[in-house]
C-alpha cells in the first residue's frame, strides 16, 4: 500500500517523536518541551475559556518554532465572538507577521473541520490552526484522522486549538493541556514576556505527563524553560499535582 | 395614446382582478395625484395628475397602488440583464425604455423580424407588452416605438410622420413649435436647419439631427461588453446541473485559450444561465490570482452552487449558457507574499478562492495595518483577495514584552473595578465576566487621546490603558475611560487579552 520511501519518512518521524520523548522523560519538565512536528496533527487545549489566549499564544510560538508559515487560522463565530478577533498588533509583538497569516471566520463547527481539511490537504501552507470553542461536534476519531492523512500527505503542521471543550479520543501525535502561567516580572513589577504552563496530555508512541513552565522568547522564536515566579497552580483545578517536582529557578536576567 | 405607460408589475397584483382600471399615484405637493395608468383606465376618462380624491370620485372601481419608480428602475434592470441574451450591448432609457444595439445579432434570431417576434413572445409571456421599433440611431428607434405615427414605407418616411413631441423638447419647446404651426417632425425638417435653431433653439436642431441620424449619438451600454464572453445556445434545453456544468467546463475552455494568446488570467468569471423560461441565473466566482485552468474554475463554480442559500433550479431547462471573463490579468501577477516559490503561493491561492467561494469572499481575510492610533482602528480586515497592497507592520523592540493583545475585543467589554485605586493607577482588583481578579503585575498607563478631530462637538474621554497580569498569570489590556479630572467616576473596561 505504501510508498517505501514515505514509510520510512513516517518511520524516522515515529523515531524523532520517541527521542523527543526521552528527553522530555528524562528531565520531566526540565529542558525545552519538544518542538511540535510538522506534517502531524497535534492538539492544544485551553481547558477554560480564560485560557484561550493562551492557548492562541502557544499554538503561534509552536508555528513560529517550527517555521510552519503562512497559517492559515479557522476560527468558528463563537470563537470571533467569546473571545474577541484576532488583533494584528498583538500578533507581530508574539512575532506572527500577519502578512503570513489569513484567517477565516466559519459559522459552525462542521465548517470549522471541512475548511480544517481542506487546508490540511494544502501543501503549499506551513500550518493550519483550527480553533473551536466548546464541545467540537463532528471531532471524533475518524475526523482526526483524516486531519492526520492531510497533513501527513502535505507536510502540514496542524493544530486544532480547542478552549474549554472535552478531550474525546483522536489521532492527535500529542495533545497538550496549556494555561497561563505568572510571567517574570520586568522593572517596576511590569508583566514580563508570556510565560505558560505546558503539561503534555497525551503522545502517540510514547509516555505523556510531563509538564513544564515555558517563556516565549520572540526574538528567538522559541520556547525556554521559565524559572517558577508565582504560586504554582493546577491546570485542572480538580486534578492532583503530587509527583511533579517544580522546575528548578534560574536566575533572573 | 400618450405615452406608452402600461408597466410590468409584480403579477401578484393583477391577480385579483384583471379588468378593473388600475392607477398608480404618488404624492406631489402634499396631495395624490394619478402618475400612471392602465389603458382601462384611460379609458375609464382618467388622466395622469388627476387627484386621488377626483378619480376616486369619478371611478370608483379604480384600483390603486402607490407609485414606486425605485421599483420600476429596478425591473427595468432585471430586464435589460434578460435582454442581453439578444446583444451584449443593452442601454437602459428610463422609465420604461431599453435600447438594444442589434447590429450583428440579429441574424441569430433570423433577422430583424426574427429577433423582434422573439422578443415580443418571451416577453408577452412574462405578461408585458412591449412595443418594438428598429432604427438607425437609438433616437430614432427610441422615438419610433414611443410616438407611433401612421405607417410609413421606409423609416425616413415613418420618422417625418412623427409628431413633434418625438423630439421630446421641453414643454415650451414643443409647443412653440405646434404654436408655429409644425404639427410632424416632417413639417419641421422641411425648414432650413439654421432657420429651426435661431428660432426654437439649439436643442431642436440637435434632436432633429439625432433622429435623422445626421448626429451621431453614442450609446451607452448598460454593461461594457466584457473582453472574453463565450456562449452556448441549445435547441433543446439543458435541465440537468450536471450537464449545464459540463457545458461551463467546456465554455472555460474555450475562454482560457482565449486568454492564453493574450497572456492573461481571468480574476472574476461570471455565468449566466438563461432559463428557457425567461429567468436569468447568475454565477459568479472570484480568485484571488488570475486563472484559466478549466478545472479549478468548475470547482469554485461547485462550491458556489453548494454555497446557495436556493438550490440552484433550472426548472424546464437552460437554452443558453453564457460565461463572461470580467475581469483579466496578466497571469504572472503575484498577489500574496509566502515563501517558497511559486508552486506553494499558487497551492494557497487556490485554497483561499475555494474557501471564498464556499463561505463567502468577506470571511477568509488577512489583516492590514492602518494608520490610526485608536486600537480598535489600527487594523483593516480585507478579503485575503483584496489587491491593496501588502504594508509593512512596526515591528517590536527585542526583548520587550508584548504591547498590544492578541486577541481585542471591539467594543470593549466594561469590568468592574473593585479595589481602591490610585489616580494614576490600575484597579488592584477587578471583575469580569463574573470572575474576580487580583492583579499581580501592572504596566502604566499608556495615555491614549480620543481622536478629537473625528468629532465636532466633543471629544470622546482620554483612555489610560494598563497592562495588568493576574496572581495566576492571565494578562488583560485594560483602560480607564476617561481621567479623574474629566469624569468623576471614570468606567474600567478591558479591551484585549494578552496570550
Amino acid at each position: 500500500m505504501e510508498e517505501p520511501f514515505a514509510l520510512i519518512d513516517r518511520l524516522r518521524r515515529a523515531a524523532a517523536l520517541v527521542e523527543q520523548a526521552r528527553d522530555g522523560e528524562e528531565g520531566n519538565g526540565k529542558g525545552a518541551p519538544p518542538r511540535l512536528a510538522r506534517a502531524q496533527l497535534h492538539e492544544v487545549h485551553a481547558l477554560s475559556q480564560e485560557s484561550a489566549a493562551s492557548g492562541a499564544g502557544f499554538a503561534i510560538g509552536c508555528v513560529l518554532a517550527g517555521a510552519a508559515r503562512p497559517i492559515l487560522w479557522l476560527r468558528t463565530e463563537a470563537a470571533e465572538r467569546q473571545g474577541g478577533r484576532l488583533h494584528g498588533p498583538g500578533l507581530i509583538a508574539m512575532g506572527l507577521d500577519p502578512a503570513e497569516l489569513v484567517v477565516v471566520v466559519v459559522a459552525d463547527d462542521a465548517a470549522l473541520l471541512r475548511a480544517a481539511a481542506d487546508g490540511a490537504r494544502c501543501p503549499g501552507l506551513g500550518s493550519v490552526i483550527a480553533e473551536g470553542w466548546g464541545a467540537m461536534r463532528g471531532l471524533d476519531l475518524t475526523a482526526s484522522r483524516r486531519l492526520m492523512l492531510a497533513a501527513e500527505a502535505s507536510g502540514v503542521m496542524m493544530i486544532l486549538l480547542r478552549v474549554g471543550g472535552q478531550v474525546v479520543p483522536s489521532a492527535a501525535a500529542t495533545r497538550w493541556s496549556v494555561a497561563p502561567a505568572p510571567s517574570r516580572a520586568l522593572a517596576a513589577d511590569a508583566p514580563g514576556a508570556p510565560a505558560y504552563d505546558l503539561e503534555l496530555l497525551r503522545r502517540r508512541g510514547g509516555p505523556a505527563g510531563a509538564r513544564w513552565r515555558v517563556e516565549w522568547n520572540r526574538d528567538t522564536q522559541s520556547f525556554d524553560p521559565a524559572p517558577l515566579s508565582g504560586p504554582r497552580l493546577p491546570l485542572v483545578a480538580d486534578r492532583a499535582v503530587a509527583g511533579t517536582p517544580p522546575a528548578p529557578v534560574r536566575g533572573a536576567g | 395614446m400618450p405615452i406608452e405607460r402600461l408597466r410590468a408589475r409584480r403579477p401578484h397584483l393583477f391577480v385579483a382582478r384583471d379588468d378593473a382600471p388600475i392607477a398608480f399615484a404618488e404624492s406631489v405637493g402634499g396631495a395624490m395625484r394619478l402618475a400612471a395608468l392602465d389603458p382601462a383606465a384611460v379609458a375609464a376618462g382618467l388622466s395622469v395628475g388627476l387627484t386621488l380624491a377626483d378619480a376616486r370620485a369619478r371611478v370608483p372601481e379604480v384600483e390603486v397602488y402607490p407609485y414606486d419608480p425605485a421599483a420600476d428602475a429596478d425591473w427595468l434592470e432585471r430586464l435589460a440583464e434578460g435582454a442581453r441574451r439578444y446583444s451584449p450591448a443593452v442601454a437602459l432609457d428610463p422609465p420604461q425604455g431599453l435600447v438594444l444595439d442589434s447590429g450583428g445579432a440579429d441574424h441569430l434570431f433570423g433577422g430583424e423580424r426574427g429577433l423582434a417576434e422573439d422578443i415580443e413572445t418571451r416577453m408577452a409571456r412574462r405578461g408585458l407588452t412591449v412595443r418594438l421599433a428598429y432604427g438607425d440611431t437609438p433616437e430614432a428607434a427610441r422615438a419610433l416605438a414611443r410616438h407611433a405615427g401612421a405607417p410609413a414605407p421606409d423609416e425616413m418616411g415613418a420618422i417625418r410622420r412623427l409628431p413633434v413631441a418625438a423630439l421630446e423638447l421641453d414643454e415650451d419647446g414643443c409647443a412653440a413649435l405646434v404654436a408655429a404651426g409644425l404639427k410632424s417632425v416632417g413639417d419641421v425638417l422641411a425648414r432650413p436647419m439654421a432657420t429651426i435653431a435661431a428660432r426654437f433653439g439649439r436643442e431642436a436642431a440637435t434632436a432633429l439631427r439625432r433622429l435623422t441620424g445626421e448626429e451621431d449619438s453614442p450609446l451607452t451600454p448598460r454593461v461594457v461588453a466584457t473582453p472574453i464572453a463565450v456562449e452556448r445556445r441549445f435547441a433543446e434545453p439543458v435541465a440537468r446541473t450536471e450537464h449545464m456544468l459540463a457545458v461551463l467546463e467546456e465554455l472555460a475552455g474555450e475562454a482560457a485559450r482565449a486568454l492564453e494568446e493574450r497572456h492573461e488570467g481571468g480574476r472574476r468569471w461570471d455565468a449566466r444561465l438563461f432559463r428557457a423560461d425567461g429567468e436569468v441565473q447568475a454565477l459568479r466566482v472570484e480568485t484571488g490570482q488570475p486563472t484559466r485552468d478549466p478545472a479549478v474554475l468548475l470547482r469554485l463554480f461547485r462550491e458556489r452552487i453548494e454555497a446557495l442559500a436556493d438550490p440552484l433550479d433550472p426548472g424546464f431547462g437552460y437554452d443558453l449558457i453564457r460565461l463572461d471573463v470580467g475581469l483579466a490579468e496578466k497571469l504572472d501577477a503575484v498577489q500574496l507574499r509566502l515563501e517558497g516559490g511559486e508552486a506553494r503561493t499558487e497551492a494557497v491561492a487556490a485554497l483561499i478562492d475555494r474557501l471564498g467561494t464556499r463561505l463567502g469572499r468577506e470571511r477568509v481575510r488577512r489583516i492590514h495595518p492602518r494608520d490610526s492610533h485608536m486600537p480598535e482602528q489600527a487594523e483593516l480586515l480585507l478579503p485575503a483577495t483584496d489587491p491593496t497592497p501588502r504594508a509593512e507592520w512596526t515591528r517590536p523592540e527585542p526583548g520587550e514584552p508584548p504591547s498590544r493583545p492578541i486577541h481585542l475585543f471591539d467594543p470593549p467589554q466594561p469590568i468592574e473595578s473593585l479595589a481602591a485605586e490610585t489616580p494614576d493607577g490600575p484597579p488592584a482588583r477587578f471583575r469580569w465576566r463574573r470572575k474576580l481578579h487580583d492583579v499581580a503585575r501592572a504596566e502604566g498607563p499608556e495615555r491614549i487621546a480620543g481622536e478629537w478631530w473625528r468629532r465636532a462637538d466633543m471629544a470622546p474621554p482620554t483612555r489610560d490603558y494598563y497592562r495588568v497580569e493576574d496572581v495566576r498569570g492571565r494578562r488583560f489590556w485594560i483602560f480607564r475611560h476617561g481621567l479623574y479630572s474629566e469624569t468623576e467616576r471614570p468606567r474600567w473596561y478591558v479591551h484585549g487579552l494578552f496570550a
